[in-house]
C-alpha cells in the first residue's frame, strides 16, 4: 500500500535543498548568467558549514548553545558561497571569461574541495574521532514546533520539519515577489534580457550581475546546508549530495524561472527522486535505477514543450550565458 | 562642459589580434603562477617542502613505464571526448552531453559484447559495436540537435539533463546485465574468450587508443579548416543571419555538426569499452564530458593546441593523486588543484582578449575640456 503520509514528509525534505538551489540559479540566470557552478557552490556551502560546527562542537565538547550552533554554520555556509560566488563574478563579469567553462571549473573544484575537507577533518584537526557525525548541531537544525507531534497527519505533513525548510519556502517567495513586483526585480530581468537596453537606460549592469549572482550563490549553498544538517542527521559522506546540484538546475527550467512555483515544483522532484522505493517492483530491481530517470525526463520535454509554444514569458533570458561588454556591439 | 569631470583610472579596450607566441606567453605565465599557488596551498595542507611536492607530481606521471603509458591512455581518451565537443562549440552550440554521448556509445558496445558474443565470430562482433556504438552517440547528440535546428530549444540545458537520461539508462543496463548475479555491476565482459576485445599493438594494451585518436585528431583539424563544412561551421558561429544570407542551411548544419560531434562521443566510448576497460559501469567516463569542455575552450577549439591542454589537465590530476596517496591525503585534492589552475587560465584570457589602458597624468586635462 503507497503510505502517502509517510511518502510527502519525506518528498518535502528530498525537495528542500533543490528549491534553495534552484531559486539561487533562477536569481543567478535573470541577470543573464548561466552559473552552472551551483552543485559545486552546494558542495562548498555544506562544508563550510561542516567546518564551522564541528570545530564549535569540539570546542564545546558537545554542550552546545542551539543559538549558536545554528549561526555558526549558517555563517560559514554563507561565507563559503558568497566567496564562490564572487569568483565566478569575477572572472565572468569583470574579466569576461566564458560562462560555462568557468562554472563547470567551479563545480569541480567545488566538488573537489568538499570531499577533500569532508575526507580529511578528521585528520587534519588531529582529533580521534572515527567520522565527521555533528548530532548536537544536527538535533538543533531539525527541531519542529514542540505541539507538531500532537496534530496527526496535519502535523507530520506540515509542521515537522527543521526551520531552514520554512526559510526554503520564504526564500522562494520573496524572490518571486522581488522579480515580479518591485523595480530593482525589473531592472534584474532587464539586464538579463538586454544588457545593452539597460545600459543605456542608466541601470549598473555589472552591479546587477555581481549582486543577483553572489546572492544565489549564498541561497544555493544554504540548499547544502540543508542537506547535511536536516537531511542527512549532521552525517558528512563524501559524494553523498550526488546529483543534486544538476537536478536544481534542471529544476529551474521545469519551474521556467519562476521561484514560487519551484516551491511545489520541488517536492515534486523530491518525490521522484524517492519514487524507486516506494514502487513496489519486487525482485526487479533494475526498474528502480529507470524510475530515477524521471525528474530529468520531464526536465527535458518541459523544455521542449516550452521552446515550441514559444510564448515569451516562458522563455530563458535573452542574453543568458553572454558576457556584457559595453563597447562590443 | 563639466570642467570636474576626470577621466577615470583605466579602461578597458578590446586588443586587436596578439600574435600567437604573446598569447601563449601569457597563459604559460598563468599555468606557472597557478603551479606555484598549488605548490604553496598542497606544501601548507601536507607540511612538505613545495619541491618533494613538484617532484611527486612529475613521479605520479612518468614514475614507471606504465604509469607512462596509463597517461598517455588518459590523455588520448580526453582528447578524444575533447575533439568531439569542438565542432560544436566552434558553431557557438554549447554541446555538454558528451558525457552522456560517450556513455550511450559505451552502452552500446557493451551490448554488443554481452548479447553477441556468443553467436557470432569476433571479427562480427567487433564490426557491430564500430558501428552501433557511433550511431548510439550520434542519436544521442541528434536529438537536441533536433530540437535546437527545429524551434531553438536550448542545448545547453538540454544536452545537460541527457546526461543523467544515459547515466540511468546504463545504471538499469548495469542490474539487468549483471554478473555474478545480484552484486550490482557487470564485471569484465567475456573474460575467457576475449570475444570484442580490440587487439593490443606491439604487446601494448593502449597503443590501440592512442593511434585511433591521433588519426581523429588530425582528420578533425583538416575537417574544421580546409573543408567545406568547416567553412560553413564557423560562419554559422559567427553570425547566423550571414550564414542564412549566404545561403547556408543553419538547421543543416546544426544537425550535421552535432551528429558528427556524438559520433566522436560514440567513438570514445566504444574506445574505453572495447580496449581499455572491457566493461560498462555508470561512471565510466569519470566526468571527461565536462574536462574536455575546458579543455576545448583553453585550446581556443584548435585541435592541435588541444594535445596539448589535455596534457596539461591528466598530467595535473595524475600528478595530484600521486601527493594524495603519497602524503595520504583524500583523493579529492586534486580536484582543488586542477580548479585553481583552471582559474588562473581562464582569468589570463582576459589579459589575451583586452588591454588596459591605465590613466596617464597629462591626458586628464586634455579630457576635462572635452
Amino acid at each position: 500500500m503507497f503510505d502517502l503520509f509517510s511518502f510527502l514528509p519525506r518528498a518535502v525534505v528530498q525537495g528542500m535543498p533543490l528549491l534553495l538551489g534552484s531559486t539561487g540559479e533562477t536569481l543567478t540566470e535573470k541577470s543573464g548568467n548561466l552559473n552552472l557552478g551551483i552543485p559545486g557552490i552546494m558542495y562548498v556551502g555544506a562544508i563550510s558549514g561542516v567546518i564551522g560546527s564541528f570545530f564549535y562542537e569540539q570546542a564545546t565538547g558537545g554542550n552546545v548553545q542551539p543559538l549558536v550552533a545554528i549561526l555558526i554554520p549558517l555563517g560559514c555556509c554563507l561565507l563559503g558561497s558568497l566567496l564562490m560566488g564572487l569568483l565566478y563574478c569575477f572572472l565572468t563579469v569583470t574579466l569576461r571569461a566564458n560562462q560555462n567553462v568557468t562554472g563547470l571549473a567551479l563545480t569541480t573544484f567545488g566538488v573537489g574541495f568538499g570531499n577533500f575537507f569532508g575526507g580529511s577533518l578528521i585528520k587534519l584537526s588531529g582529533s580521534e574521532l572515527p567520522s565527521v557525525i555533528l548530532t548536537a548541531t544536527s538535533n538543533v537544525f531539525r527541531r519542529s514546533l514542540p505541539f507538531a507531534g500532537k496534530l496527526g497527519w496535519f502535523g507530520k505533513i506540515f509542521l515537522s520539519y527543521g526551520f531552514l525548510a520554512y526559510l526554503a519556502v520564504v526564500i522562494a517567495l520573496v524572490a518571486s515577489y522581488i522579480l515580479k513586483r518591485t523595480r530593482a526585480g525589473l531592472q534584474l530581468r532587464a539586464v538579463g534580457e538586454s544588457p545593452n537596453t539597460a545600459d543605456a537606460a542608466g541601470i549598473n549592469v555589472n552591479r546587477y550581475k555581481y549582486v543577483a549572482t553572489c546572492t544565489g550563490s549564498m541561497i544555493a549553498g544554504l540548499g547544502g546546508l540543508y542537506y547535511v544538517m536536516d537531511y542527512a542527521s549532521g552525517m558528512w559522506s563524501n559524494n553523498a549530495f550526488g546529483d543534486r546540484g544538476w537536478l536544481a538546475i534542471a529544476l529551474v527550467i521545469f519551474t521556467v524561472w519562476r521561484p514560487n512555483v519551484g516551491v511545489l515544483a520541488s517536492i515534486l522532484f523530491g518525490g521522484l527522486y524517492i519514487l524507486h522505493m516506494y514502487i513496489p517492483s519486487g525482485m526487479n530491481l533494475a526498474v528502480k535505477e529507470l524510475y530515477k530517470m524521471a525528474p530529468y525526463v520531464i526536465t527535458i520535454i518541459v523544455l521542449v514543450l516550452s521552446s515550441m509554444r514559444n510564448k515569451r514569458e516562458n522563455q530563458p533570458p535573452a542574453s543568458l550565458g553572454l558576457a556584457y561588454f559595453r563597447e562590443e556591439r | 562642459m563639466n570642467n570636474k569631470q576626470r577621466s577615470p583610472l583605466f579602461h578597458i579596450a578590446k586588443r586587436s589580434a596578439l600574435r600567437w607566441y604573446s598569447a601563449w606567453a601569457i597563459r604559460g605565465g598563468a599555468v606557472l603562477l597557478a603551479l606555484v599557488v598549488c605548490g604553496v596551498i598542497t606544501s601548507q595542507v601536507t607540511g612538505e617542502d613545495p619541491i618533494a611536492v613538484y617532484k611527486a607530481i612529475f613521479e605520479g606521471s612518468f614514475g614507471s613505464s606504465r604509469k607512462a603509458w596509463v597517461l598517455l591512455q588518459n590523455i588520448a581518451m580526453l582528447l578524444c571526448v575533447s575533439l568531439a565537443v569542438t565542432p560544436a562549440f566552434r558553431m557557438r552550440c554549447w554541446n555538454l552531453g558528451a558525457e552522456g554521448q560517450a556513455l550511450a556509445g559505451a552502452l552500446a558496445a557493451a551490448a554488443c559484447m554481452i548479447l553477441l558474443g556468443p553467436k557470432l565470430p569476433n571479427g562480427a562482433v567487433i564490426l557491430c559495436m564500430i558501428v552501433t556504438s557511433i550511431l548510439a552517440g550520434a542519436i544521442w547528440a541528434g536529438i537536441p540537435a533536433f530540437f535546437k535546428a527545429k524551434w531553438n530549444t536550448n542545448e545547453t540545458l538540454f544536452t545537460l539533463m541527457m546526461n543523467y537520461v544515459a547515466t540511468q539508462l546504463v545504471s538499469y543496463y548495469c542490474v539487468v546485465w549483471e554478473s555474478p548475479k545480484g552484486s550490482g555491476n557487470i564485471g569484465i565482459i567475456n573474460p575467457n574468450t576475449q570475444i570484442g576485445w580490440f587487439p593490443s599493438i606491439a604487446g601494448q594494451k593502449y597503443l590501440l587508443n592512442i593511434l585511433v585518436v591521433a588519426l581523429v585528431c588530425v582528420a578533425m583539424y583538416v575537417y574544421l579548416n580546409y573543408s567545406k563544412h568547416g567553412y560553413e561551421i564557423a560562419v554559422v558561429g559567427e553570425s547566423e543571419r550571414t550564414a542564412r544570407y549566404v545561403g547556408i542551411k543553419v538547421e543543416r548544419v546544426i544537425i550535421r555538426t552535432m551528429l558528427l560531434s556524438g559520433a566522436v562521443c560514440g567513438l570514445a566510448g566504444l574506445l574505453l569499452v572495447g580496449s581499455t576497460n572491457h566493461t560498462l559501469t555508470p561512471t565510466l567516463v569519470e566526468g571527461r564530458g565536462f574536462t574536455a569542455v575546458m579543455v576545448s575552450w583553453l585550446a581556443k577549439f584548435n585541435p592541435i593546441w588541444m594535445i596539448l591542454t589535455s596534457f596539461l589537465l591528466v598530467f595535473l590530476s595524475r600528478g595530484a593523486g600521486e601527493i594524495a596517496t603519497n602524503f595520504g591525503l583524500n583523493s579529492s585534492f586534486g580536484d582543488i588543484l586542477t580548479g585553481v589552475i583552471l582559474f588562473f587560465i581562464i582569468g589570463s584570457e582576459f589579459f589575451i582578449n583586452y588591454e588596459i589602458h591605465f590613466r596617464k597624468s597629462g591626458e586628464k586635462e586634455e579630457t576635462s575640456n572635452v
